[in-house]
């Protein structure tokens, strides 16, 4: 149980750097964009197409996954998105349904279909069990090399958010983004650099994940619900709320597939329907804030 | 100013045009003059329903759903388990998937009443997920990913047997497509489409005018579920079968996309978008089978970029 | 209090709004006899739209009740409120915006009298429906713009069609909140007439800034200051309150008392 448990908040973090892109923006920028699964997708390529063809090692792969997605991200933000910002949300969902249709079949052309193998570095192969009987808690390697990257990530950002002036701006801008302007704040600036650093975490989350969530092109459709889920649960007005919404949802996923498998996801879109009814803005969001 | 103006003025937007009645003869004209189209025309009259009726809740009430699939979805296992297990007269059949659509979009209608526009997508999704889940699930009642197949209907009226190259099922959609069109016309040029327009366009005033909001949306989602579950049963009587594609996500997608390109807000939007939508998928797969969702995908993101009402006016496309 | 002697039509008694920890509304109590011209003033971010909010639903109160017609309303659902008679206006223009006025008259009218949900007959087809609207029309100068969508109007003919919509509910409490704010002043005449000439047994609460207005139409004055009622009085005893010329002078330098 304590192994569910485990496995669980690994994947509830690996959830979370994912996701947290997509929280900030949608509260930034409010825009709805279906296609960050795509920039997730594209990192998880960047790091199997580096290290199948230039035999690049993984770890090495992480920082480039994210700098090469960020790098993605930003030309995207400045080049298609920031035109969209005032439309209609259901424009914004088209426009990101075509942008995750064409990410999708592009990388089916360009790489094929099949799902990806990564191989793990050795060091990263392997588990520790520690207790025993019922209370058993096996930490596979790599799963804690995840929980440890992703917590150093979110101490990362929940850092800069509250320590630093870009943080400030951030949070200013996403409180109110005319008065922000008109305090001289380049909110053009700041979407992007938002934006870029959202998908390029994305990115990285790809790259750790791939091996635990499956990469091949489907991979936006078949999680984009679960990053939405994060964000409508959790909330946009913060990082923790998210963070406790992807731990939630993690835990939530791994351990009904283990204990009802024939119910599997069903009870984590039914759980979801359930809160977003009880609190239609979000678990997480402070009240008569913005959701 | 007479007092003819304006009451002129209101009953001309219900009024039927002239071009409305030459409009749906070309289509029933269509199976005979040509029938080898006659299949097609059929798949066409089927989404034109589907997508009338997501036009109620979305072009009509303001409410933005990617899981409208789940009622069509619902509509075509009614059907196909209805035809297995009770009786296989078409007629029955049809009118008990839209009671069963009608039943399950009157409970959902109350997940889609309050929260923002994210939650609302969410929640509809979620529910196509979750009928998608439960028909994978059970599927001792639903085939699994077979399906239910091989489904025998009997004659429409007792007379018209279901023929291999479509031309009886055609004319069941289209006449179907008819009669539930009329309806939701009427509806919609109704105080009570009024109502729904003010909810869309300014919650905060039409609840201020006395307007019941809530007991209005659960009314049009209700109506709407039921037409889709019709669109659904259709499907199912007119293949002779019914799987799990019914409740996929590209389904829901590929509907908002025809609703969209046709405009919604105009019923026959749903209609002109299926046909358009329809014939280019054929078109495009026959080109390229395997890319085709490229094409789909970069025509949605142009459509976006250069704006929905400008798609049919090529003259604004470069303007800023 | 009691409306033996004095028939009050609208009463909200102890109403307390908090957000968190800061006080919208502070125990205001304050009763609108039938057929009142009641003014509501005091200085920007007083609470005026606030209790407005509360008045009308849209805003739950922390404590207080509301009673309209003798009946306690203060758990009544908004829609149910418009349909007991209480109608309010918006400060900043809340209208249909794909709608033509006619259509959102005939959309109200239709409403009002019971047919919202009727799914059936056309939306112009009841001559009693369409008659109101015309004599709507006319006695808001809307009827050159009778056919034109509401996002093209402008400005002056959205503040018309903003208070003939309240009108066609028939109310018998009528809310006006600022109904002139930001209409240019060669609209301003033609909106000051219709807003002089409702009905006489409509009871109107009317929140406003321009004083001139104000002192033309009201019988009777209420003063907030930060969320709660500073005094309340005939136009004469507010006009000559020390305290009132206080917070208004003390605010904005009087441009706002100016009067001719």
């Amino acid at each position: 149980m304590l192994t569910i448990l485990f496995d669980g908040i690994a994947y509830g973090m690996l959830l979370f750097i994912l996701a947290v892109g997509l929280a900030v923006t949608m509260g930034l920028m409010n825009f709805i964009n279906l296609a960050h699964g795509a920039f997730a997708m594209v990192g998880g390529y960047i790091t199997v197409l580096l290290m199948q063809r230039a035999g690049v090692p993984f770890i090495v792969c992480l920082p480039i996954a994210f700098v090469g997605t960020a790098l993605l991200g930003a030309i995207a933000e400045r080049t298609l998105y920031r035109p969209l910002y005032r439309r209609p949300h259901l424009d914004q969902v088209l426009f990101s349904i075509g942008l995750v249709l064409m990410s999708v079949a592009a990388v089916d052309y360009f790489v094929g279909s099949t799902q990806q193998i990564l191989q793990l570095p050795d060091w990263l192969k392997g588990r520790t069990e520690i207790g025993e009987g019922a209370w058993t808690l096996g930490m596979g390697h790599y799963r804690l090399f995840i929980i440890a990257v992703c917590a150093l990530v979110t101490v990362l950002l929940q850092w800069v958010l509250s320590r630093t002036r870009f943080g400030s701006r951030l949070r200013a801008s996403v409180d109110d983004q005319r008065v922000a302007a008109g305090m001289g704040i380049n909110v053009n600036v700041v979407f992007l650099s938002t934006f870029a650093v959202g998908s390029g975490l994305a990115g990285l989350g790809g790259a750790l994940g791939s091996e635990v969530l499956g990469l091949d092109p489907t991979f936006p459709l078949k999680y984009m619900i679960y990053f939405l889920i994060v964000v409508a649960v959790g909330g946009t007005s913060s990082i923790t709320g998210p963070l406790l919404a992807a731990l939630l949802l993690g835990i939530a996923d791994v351990a009904g597939k283990y204990y009802i498998p024939k119910m599997g996801a069903f009870i984590v879109y039914t759980l979801m329907i359930a809160i977003l009814l009880w609190r239609p803005q979000g678990l997480f969001v402070r009240q008569g804030g913005k959701a | 100013m007479t007092g003819n103006g304006a009451q002129a003025s209101l009953l001309r937007a219900s009024r039927v045009k002239k071009w409305e009645p030459v409009f749906w003869l070309l289509a029933f004209a269509v199976p005979v003059v040509m029938p080898s189209e006659a299949l097609i025309v059929n798949e066409i009259a089927i989404v034109a329903l589907f997508a009338v009726s997501l036009d109620l809740v979305l072009g009509y009430s303001g409410i933005v759903s990617l899981g409208h699939a789940a009622f069509f979805g619902l509509g075509a296992y009614t059907a196909a388990l209805f035809c297995k297990h009770v009786s296989p007269d078409p007629h029955m059949g049809l009118l008990v998937s839209m009671g069963a659509a009608a039943v399950l979009g009157f409970a959902a209608s109350f997940t889609v009443l309050r929260g923002s526009d994210l939650t609302r997508l969410m929640v509809t999704l979620g529910l196509a997920l979750i009928l998608l889940e439960l028909a994978n699930k059970f599927d001792d009642i639903t085939g699994g990913t077979d399906g239910i197949q091989g489904l025998v209907f009997s004659p429409v009226l007792g007379k018209f047997e279901f023929d291999l190259a479509g031309r009886v099922a055609s004319y069941y959609s289209l006449a179907v497509l008819l009669a539930l069109f009329i309806i939701a016309r009427r509806i919609v040029h109704s105080p009570f489409g009024a109502t729904l327009e003010a909810i869309r366009d300014n919650r905060l005033r039409a609840m201020a005018i006395g307007i019941p909001v809530h007991a209005r949306l659960i009314a049009v989602y209700t109506i709407a579920a039921a037409m889709a579950g019709a669109a659904g049963a259709l499907f199912t009587q007119t293949s002779g079968f019914s799987s799990l594609d019914v409740f996929e996500f590209h389904r829901s997608a590929d509907l908002m996309l025809m609703l969209v390109v046709g405009g919604t807000g105009w019923l026959y939007g749903g209609v002109v978008g299926a046909i358009v939508f329809k014939l280019l998928q054929d078109f495009l797969s026959s080109q390229t089978p395997q890319y085709w969702s490229f094409w789909l995908g970069l025509f949605l993101v142009v459509l976006v970029l250069v704006g929905r009402d400008r798609l049919l006016k090529p003259w604004t496309w470069f303007k800023r | 209090m009691s409306g033996i002697t004095k028939d009050i039509v609208l009463s909200a008694q102890g109403l307390v709004k908090r957000f968190g920890g800061i006080v919208a509304t502070n125990n205001v109590t304050l009763d609108l006899r039938r057929g009142a011209r009641h003014a509501l003033i005091g200085p920007n971010g007083a609470g005026k739209t606030t209790l407005v909010n509360l008045l009308t639903g849209v805003l739950a109160p922390t404590s207080g009740r509301i009673v309209l017609e003798g009946e306690d309303i203060t758990r009544l659902a908004p829609h149910k409120r418009v349909q007991r008679g209480m109608v309010r206006t918006f400060q900043i223009s809340q209208l249909f915006a794909s709608m033509t006025p006619l259509e959102t008259l005939a959309l109200v009218v239709s409403q009002h009298r019971g047919l919202g949900a009727n799914l059936w007959q056309p939306l112009g087809a009841r001559a009693d429906v369409v008659q109101r609207c015309e004599e709507l029309l006319r006695q808001f100068h809307l009827v050159e713009a009778m056919d034109v969508r509401t996002e093209h109007l402008a400005y002056g003919k959205r503040r018309l069609l903003e208070i003939a919509i309240a009108l066609a509910c028939e109310p018998r409490v009528l809310l006006l909140d600022e109904p002139v704010a930001g209409v240019p002043a060669g609209e301003r005449e033609e909106l000051l007439q219709t807003v002089a000439a409702l009905p006489a047994d409509v009871s109107v609460l009317l929140i406003e800034h321009d004083m001139d207005l104000v002192f033309s139409f009201a019988d009777r004055m209420t003063v907030l200051v930060n969320g709660g009622v500073l005094v309340e009085g005939t136009p004469d005893e507010i006009a000559r309150n020390d305290e009132v010329k206080a917070v208004y002078l003390g605010h904005d330098a009087g441009n706002e008392v100016a009067h001719g």
